[in-house]
This record gives structure tokens, sequence and C-alpha cells, in this order.
């Protein structure tokens, strides 16, 4: 897209600490409404972005422009963002009406302005009737409701929220993802969100930046961060996959052979390989089916059943291949056919199921 | 369980004996003979009577309490002006240098107080190294008189306290979650307004543990008065020190500590009514 659309932009951006580098030249836009998601594994650098855009972190280098501006070196009150922090860092000495108007306070707004946008968001936050309450006096799930009424208060150009439910039990997280999306979508602020559970990141998000070791491996729709992984980090952080290694045996212009433990399967792939390419073939578990005979399908795999275990509505299989790579999978329980322990089955899959991956986690296996 | 309970409360017992009999007991004692007559020499008789306590309506001693509170006051003011600043800079400090930092606070504590003040008497003195200096700069013709001023005594008495005031305002700050500081920059504070709207109220308790470690023992200095102030500053101190010393007025110069006492207990019950505890006192 073009240069002017993006509402936020880093460039090149680098973040050390003493020696240690946190984020290594990430580039990124942010569009005007959006939800996009900051995805990765704890210490992967997530947060560290997060607190640049913010202004509460100075990059070693690198550029974050706010609709165009250069906003780099713009200290954090000057800037048109705010930030839901992980533990809320709610004013423990204000109560929650006087939590949600420090903004404005510090604006200088009139109380009567102050009192009419305290109201409004604690009806938005649902917290009708709680302005007098101390922080103390709530509990988690009420606390993030502050927290996000007080950034919201400012109407902020984009709304950055880290982990904002990591702390909720289950339950309150799946309520707090379905409302947050909802206010993201009706108030069309752009959110850029940070979680390491990627259930959350697929959804909620518009858009997934899937990070690792402080840099980007893949930014996409949830669905093309699913379905097209392009690599096998990418593949295994989201969802559940089978990753099996093998090697290019022939390339065509829309995909290619793959030799996996003495067979040949076909994938397609739109990939720069050459023949005797080390790659993984990305198999999510539950796109898998099972057959105790030989289908008439150019990709399957025959194994030993090694394990089977019956979970309600699926039924979870390990399944051992010859070259020693297990294979999980996970089928339908409705009109299985009757397979046990220690048989000879066949997995076979749809062609396009198959996601071709480069392995950047081969140094991690050995 | 009951057991458990009991034997922990039992464990207290040798320290609420100690206090009984060396805290609980002398304070009754002094305050019994704040109600005598003064007796023959160095004593004290009956009949029992209110006659001290009227004594200390009079002006010249109303007027040593007002200058003891005031300079009291004073000196738990410039310790927050001074310790604050200090305790907030050694938290903000790299681990290392806060050790060093600290050790400066804790280091004078063991050296012998007096040792400390004939220090101050030195530097402040007619021939002393600030008066050569603001000679050597031409700053005044004949040497400025600093020693036996009120002004060498607030000194004094703001270098003795000011450990009292930095250590219960360090805890404080170093407990502070910062994140709520970097909470308030980011909805649209300055440094300076986070400074007063965040850290400040949220530092509160050791601030106002120190106004009142500062603030009581303050009053009843009288050692500093002595050596660094000059004959006319009479405090409350000193005034105890000379009826039990110099006029060997037992009865009257124990009515004068009750005073100083109940000064003291109001101090502490203002700071309960302000939420502090005991337990921000300790660090």
């Amino acid at each position: 897209m073009a240069e002017g659309q993006a509402l936020l932009s880093l460039r090149d951006l680098h973040k050390a600490f003493d020696t240690q580098e946190a984020i290594s030249g990430i580039s990124l836009d942010v569009y005007e409404g959006e939800f996009l998601t900051l995805l990765g594994p704890s210490g992967c650098g997530k947060t560290t972005t997060l607190r640049v855009i913010a202004g509460l972190e100075a990059p070693t280098k690198g550029v974050v422009l706010l609709n165009g501006e250069d906003i780099t070196r713009l200290p954090p009150e000057k800037r048109q963002v705010n930030t839901v922090f992980q533990n809320y860092a709610l004013f423990p000495h204000m109560n929650v009406e006087k939590n949600i108007a420090y903004g404005l306070r510090m604006r200088g707004a009139s109380r009567q302005e102050m009192r009419e946008a305290t109201e409004k968001m604690l009806a938005l936050v649902q917290l009708e009737g709680y302005g007098k309450r101390q922080p103390g006096q709530l509990s988690g799930g009420q606390r993030q409701r502050v927290a996000i009424a007080r950034s919201l208060v400012l109407s902020p150009r984009i709304l950055l929220l880290d982990e904002p439910l990591g702390a909720l039990d289950l339950q309150l997280r799946r309520q707090m993802q379905q409302e947050l999306k909802r206010m993201q979508q009706s108030l069309g602020i752009t959110f850029i969100y940070i979680t390491h559970d990627q259930e959350e990141a697929l959804g909620m998000s518009d858009r997934i930046a899937l990070m690792r070791e402080g840099r980007f491996v893949q930014i996409g729709s949830p669905q093309a961060l699913y379905e097209q992984p392009e690599t096998a980090f990418a593949a295994s952080f989201i969802g559940e996959t089978n990753l099996l290694r093998g090697r290019a045996a022939a390339v065509r212009d829309d995909g290619a052979l793959i030799e996996v433990g003495g067979i040949s399967l076909p994938v397609d792939s739109q990939l720069w390989i050459s023949p005797g390419d080390a790659m993984c073939v990305s198999l999510r578990a539950e796109r898998l089916y099972m057959s105790p005979v030989p289908v008439k399908e150019p990709c399957q795999l025959s194994g030993t059943l090694a394990e089977s275990r019956y979970a309600g509505g699926e039924r979870v299989c390990m399944v051992h291949l010859p070259d020693g790579q297990v294979l999980k999978s996970r089928h339908p329980t409705e009109g299985e056919a009757p397979l046990s322990v220690g048989d000879q089955v066949y997995l076979w899959w749809h062609q396009p199921s198959a996601v071709l991956v480069r392995d950047d986690l081969a140094q991690e296996a050995l | 369980m009951k057991n458990r309970v009991h034997r922990r409360e039992a464990l207290a017992l040798p320290m609420a004996a100690y206090a009984a009999l060396f805290v609980g007991l002398s304070l009754l004692y002094i305050i019994g003979l704040s109600l005598l007559s003064r007796g023959e020499g160095f004593g004290a008789s009956l009949p029992a009577t209110g006659e001290n306590y009227a004594r200390i309506l009079s002006p010249i001693y109303l007027r040593s309490l007002w200058l003891s509170l005031r300079l009291a006051g004073l000196t738990a003011l410039f310790c927050l002006l001074i310790g604050y600043p200090f305790a907030y800079f050694m938290v903000k400090a790299p681990p290392r240098a806060r050790t060093w930092l600290l050790l400066l606070v804790i280091v004078p504590f063991w050296t012998n107080a007096l040792i400390r003040i004939y220090g101050w008497k030195i530097l402040f003195s007619a021939s002393g190294p600030i008066n050569q200096l603001v000679m050597a700069l031409g700053l005044a013709q004949r040497p400025l008189k600093l020693l036996y001023t009120d002004f060498a005594v607030l000194v004094g008495m703001v270098y003795a306290m000011i450990p009292f005031m930095v250590l219960p305002v360090y805890s404080a700050a170093e407990r502070l979650d910062w994140s709520v500081v970097e909470a308030a920059r980011d909805l649209g504070a300055s440094p300076i307004k986070a400074f007063f709207t965040v850290v400040v109220p949220m530092t509160m308790p050791g601030i106002l543990a120190g106004l009142v470690l500062t603030f009581i023992p303050s009053i009843g200095l009288f050692f500093l008065s002595d050596l660094l102030g000059g004959s006319n500053t009479m405090l409350w101190g000193n005034l105890v020190h000379n009826e039990l010393l110099k006029s060997r007025d037992l009865p009257f110069a124990a009515a004068l500590s009750v005073v100083l006492l109940a000064l003291t207990g109001l101090v502490i019950l203002l700071y309960r009514k302000k939420g502090g505890s005991a337990e921000t006192m300790v660090f």
C-alpha cells in the first residue's frame, strides 16, 4: 500500500539493552481502524516494540511515524497513543473516577467535561456506579475495564494493549475478548494488541504480526498465518501442526515433490527452492484422515497407531512412521472405524492441506 | 491451633516485660513526680500540686515551647526538602551506586554524635574553612558569624536528623510500582506533573514517617543548641536539662518532660489518623 496511508509506521527499529538486542530491525505499517496483534513467545520483543511505540523506550535505531510525522523522539505525554499496561498500573491512591479522568485533568479539562466523559466511559465499560471505588476494591476484570476506560477517554489514535487479559481466568478472558473486539469495532480505534496466546490472536485480530527473537517472522491475516505459514516456527506456534522433515526431490512451478522417509509427497508451493534443499512439510492435526486400508490418494503415509485417546467429540491419535517421525492427528469420533493401538494405519490428506515451510527450527530440534 | 497462638504470644513476653518495666514504670514515675512539690535539695515531696503545670503557662516557657516547635518543624521541613530528592535519586541509581549512597547515609551513625557536632563547630568557626573560603572569594571583609546562631543549630539539626527522612522515603520509593508512573506519562503528564500527582502521593507513607521521625526527636534535642547555638536560644530540651541539673527542680523538670511527651503523643496520634502505621517507620 501507499506510504501516506499508514497510520503508524515502524521503520527498521532496533532496541538494545546493554549489548542484548530486544528488537533487531522491525518494520511495520498499521492502518486506521485495524486490530493488529503482536504475537510471539515471551521474550520475543513484543513488549519492547509496544513501549517504543508508546514512547516509554527510545529505539537505538530506526524511526516511528504517526500519520507520516516522525515521533521517534517525542515523549510519551505528547503522543496520541495510549497504553493499557499488563498489570493495569491504576493509580492506587485515586478512586475509579479520578483514575479515568486523570488524562483529561492533565489536559486541563474542566470539571464538567471530566464528569461527563467519566460517566460515558464507565457506561462503555459497564462499570456504572463504581466511580467512587478504590482500585483495591475491584476484581481483576473490573480493574482491567478501568484501565481501558482510562486510556480510551483520551480518544487516542492508537490504543496499545500489553497482554491485557493475561491475569484473568479463562472464562472472564473469553468474555473480555469479545467485549474488547466489540469496543474496538464500535469506536473504530486502532488497536495494537500483545498476546502470547495464539487462540486469542486468531479470534480477535485483523492482522497478526508473529514475532520471534526480536524480528517479525510473518505478518498477515489470521487465516493467512494459519493456512499459509511460511516457516516451521510460524506453523508450529499457531495451531497444532506436524512438521515432517524431508528434502526437495523435484521442483515444479507451482509445487514440489518432497521426500519424507523414502516416500515422495506432492506439495503446492510458491517458495524458491531447489532440489536437495532440506524442507519441512506442515500438516495440521485436524486436516489428517485415517484409514485402516490404503486409499487412492497421492498424499498418504502409513505407520503404526501408537496412541489413541478418546476426547469426546474427537479422538487424538499418534502414529509412528517407519522413519521414526511421529504424526499427531485429530478425528471426529462420529462413525469412526474401530482401530486399536498397534494397528497399521494410513494417514492421508488433501494436497492443499500440506504446506511447505522453511525449516527455521532445525537448530532447536537437534 | 490454640496452643500455637499462645506459644506465639509467649514469644513477645520478654519484650513486653522489658517495656512495662523500663518504659511504662518510668513514665508513671515521671508523671507522678511532675505532680509533686519541690523537696529538700535534689528531691521531691508532698503535697501533690498542679503548680508545676501552671508555671509552664508563663510567657518565657511558652516562648521556649514555640521556638522548639518552630525549630523542629523547620528541621523536618528541610530534611524533607533535602532528604526526599536524595532518596529518590538513590532509588533511581544503579544498584552498585545505591549501596554506596546508602552507606553515605548510614556510616555517620557509626561515629559519635558529639564528635560530628564538633566537626560542625570547626567548620562554622570564625577561622574555619567556610569563612576562609568566603574571605578568599572576597564575598565578605570580615569573618561571618556562623557559629552560635540559630542558623548553625538548624544546620546541625538537619544534618543529624536527615537519615530518619532518607530511609523511610527510600523504602517507600523503592517499593513504588514504576509502571504507574509510566502510565501517568502515557496519559499526558509531564515528568514534573507525574512526580507530583503520582510519585509524591504514593510515597506519602514514607514522607509522613520521615516527618514524624525527624520532628519528634528535634523537639527534645538539647546538646546541639548547647554546642552550636547562642546563649539566648533556650529550647525545650535545654529547659529540661537546666531545671534538672542546674536548678535541681526535679518535679518541674518532670512536668516539662510530660509536656514534651504529650506533644510527641499528639504528633503520633495525628500520624495514625493520616493512615500512617508503625510498620512504615521500620525499614
